[in-house]
């Protein structure tokens, strides 16, 4: 007997057991469940919710592997063991061993935690209430070791993930309930509960806070109205500290575009934050020479095209705003959606210098009006053709 | 002989679980959220709620056959602030500092709904003792959410309660007596949970609470 039948077996012995869900939930990576549908619709799509988590997962992998390239080459650069070296992407000074076995054991921690905790938070609802285990962690338990500073305590995480699970995403009633990105409310809570330790200059780089050397980012430089030392291209390429695998612009785009060749993202999302964005920052370019010598200079100086490669904004865009359970579900509300998020992430950006990173807040902000956007685009549809209906029969 | 027979007691004892003014009829939540991130205030905010919740419950419920019904709101709301001022003025006199901590939120008892609304709902049809034992009852309800969620807030958030021992969870009992040094849980890396000071979370804190309740008595769960 093959192992497919092996394992239907053990399920169909085992039903209405409590643990269960437990079972189908590793059960149904490897095999297709060979059940049917009752009643209702009978023809069903290949791309299940595992196989969409998957795909936003393997356009993550490459951004994990650079953070933790980049995370060994950041500590050494500021070690001044490395001499800053932007020879294209492939600079053989950052593709080393030694970058990478220390990102590679600061990060697989973070990896590693942030799915064991949510994972079981998330089994344990499964189990409680008696229905099957939601794939929803799979792509958030992927974000969050990624939008975090590399330094970042375990034990934080885990009461982090804890509650942007629990409180983000089970007590709406699971995946495809919640009202707010849950790998963002995770780390909104990390960053109101320990700003020390998400926020500042010495958080960026691995071991800056105990060795006592500064990791500031762009933008913590840029809101204090300093010279960036990196060039334009490092910025692109991600040669620069940050959250663990939001700095490489030019690895985040091409998942951007699998993403939309895929059909899992939203291009309209997508394009409409660039036009916001542009538009915001052009507005701030504008203005940037009448507020020269105030504190918020430095970032409406900024080019409006280079803020998009600086800080999270690309890497929220395209894994963030995307969120399909969260994001408006109308066409034409994803516009106005990805939008105002473009266009609030860099006013927050600019108007806020304690947290000199807005592209968080401004989709959390448009999380909470997705629906409503909806609710006005669909009685807006249905107005305009009620009024076809009623010029047609007079 | 019980001190109260059984319609009584339950005047006392449904606010404080089954019908809580915070968690059921979801009645004073401004204060709640407001003055909970310590615990100290929670506790004089709750002993002030009941002095003038039960105090004025009484005098509504005497003056209930007098009063006309279309002035009936002015007359409470003086009743009330009257009341309010007594409690303003003792906190001023004997605990400065906490009266300091509370600044207005003492004064906007006055607009705390849960007052006007046994007023409204009890007291002008009531007799005094029971309307005393209603105030009582109720002021106590809100109290005790009052200070669970204050508790709560206050250990996470500070490390501290009421001022015991410097920092309670910081206590050179819990690990590392050594002057000078961090202590306590702060030697193994633990860090006050800054979140748990703003207003959001009092909120969350709250909504846990709430949760609770209901899971473990199903028959408040509201069908819709």
């Amino acid at each position: 007997m093959s192992l497919k039948n092996k394992l239907h077996e053990f399920k169909e012995k085992n039903k209405g057991k409590k643990w269960l869900p437990l079972f189908s939930g590793f059960h149904t990576f490897l095999y297709t469940p060979n059940e049917t549908t009752h009643n209702g619709s009978h023809i069903r799509g290949a791309d299940d919710l595992k196989r969409t988590m998957n795909t936003v997962i393997m356009a993550l992998i490459p951004c994990l592997i650079f953070g933790m390239f980049n995370a060994g080459y950041q500590h050494y650069l500021a070690l001044g063991e490395i001499k800053h070296t932007a020879n294209g992407f492939f600079n053989p000074e950052f593709w080393t061993t030694n970058n990478f076995i220390i990102g590679f054991w600061k990060i697989l921690p973070l990896v590693i935690v942030s799915y064991v905790v949510g994972l079981g938070v998330e089994f344990l609802f499964a189990i409680k209430n008696g229905h099957e285990i939601e794939e929803g962690y799979l792509v958030t338990g992927m974000l969050v070791p990624l939008i975090v500073p590399i330094d970042l305590p375990l034990w934080m995480l885990t009461i982090a993930v804890i509650f942007g699970v629990v409180i983000g995403k089970e007590v709406f009633g699971g995946t495809g309930m919640n009202i707010l990105n849950p790998a963002l409310t995770i780390r909104a809570f990390l960053f109101f509960a320990y700003p020390t330790w998400m926020s500042g200059d010495k958080v960026w780089v691995q071991g800056a806070k105990a060795d006592g050397f500064s990791g500031e980012t762009i933008l913590g430089t840029l809101a204090q109205g300093k010279e960036v030392a990196n060039s334009v291209l490092d910025t692109f390429y991600g040669f620069i500290s940050g959250s663990v695998g939001e700095t490489s612009t030019l690895l985040i785009i091409l998942a951007g575009l699998f993403l939309i060749f895929t059909k899992i993202g939203s291009w309209r999302i997508m394009l409409s934050a660039i036009i916001g964005a542009l538009i915001m920052g052009y507005i701030f370019n504008m203005i940037a020479p009448s507020m020269e010598g105030t504190k918020f200079y430095g970032l409406m100086a900024t080019t409006s095209w280079h803020h998009l490669l600086l800080g999270g904004f690309a890497f929220g865009v395209v894994f963030m705003a995307t969120d399909p359970v969260t994001a408006t579900q109308t066409n034409k509300g994803k516009w106005i959606y990805g939008f105002l998020i473009g266009f609030l992430s860099i006013a927050i950006r600019v108007f806020n210098p304690a947290y000199p990173e807005g592209v968080m807040l401004a989709i959390l902000l448009m999380n909470v009006f997705a629906p409503t956007i909806d609710h006005y685009i669909v009685q807006g549809n249905i107005k305009q053709r009620l009024k076809r209906l009623k010029t047609k029969t007079t | 002989m019980a001190l109260l027979n059984k319609k009584d007691a339950a005047l006392i004892k449904d606010p404080l679980f089954d019908n809580n003014p915070i968690t059921i009829q979801v009645l004073g939540i401004c204060s709640a959220l407001a003055i909970t991130a310590q615990l100290e205030a929670s506790i004089v905010m709750t002993f002030s709620v009941i002095f003038v919740l039960g105090v004025g419950n009484v005098v509504i419920s005497l003056m209930r056959n007098i009063i006309p019904s279309k002035i009936r709101i002015i007359v409470q709301l003086i009743v009330v602030a009257t009341l309010v001022i007594i409690v303003d003025l003792v906190l001023k006199a004997f605990a400065y500092e906490l009266s300091k901590t509370l600044s207005v939120f003492i004064g906007l008892i006055i607009t705390n709904c849960i007052i006007m609304g046994r007023f409204e709902a009890f007291a002008l049809a009531n007799g005094p003792w029971r309307s005393f034992l209603d105030g009582i009852g109720n002021a106590l309800g809100y109290g005790v959410i009052l200070i669970i969620v204050g508790f709560f807030r206050e250990l996470l958030g500070t490390g501290d309660l009421l001022g015991l021992g410097q920092k309670l969870l910081g206590h050179p009992l819990l690990g590392n007596p050594i002057p000078g040094e961090l202590s306590g849980l702060y030697k193994y890396g633990y860090e006050n949970n800054g979140f748990m000071l703003l207003a959001p979370m009092a909120l969350i804190v709250l909504g846990i609470v709430i949760w609770v309740q209901r899971s473990r008595n199903t028959s408040l769960i509201e069908s819709h």
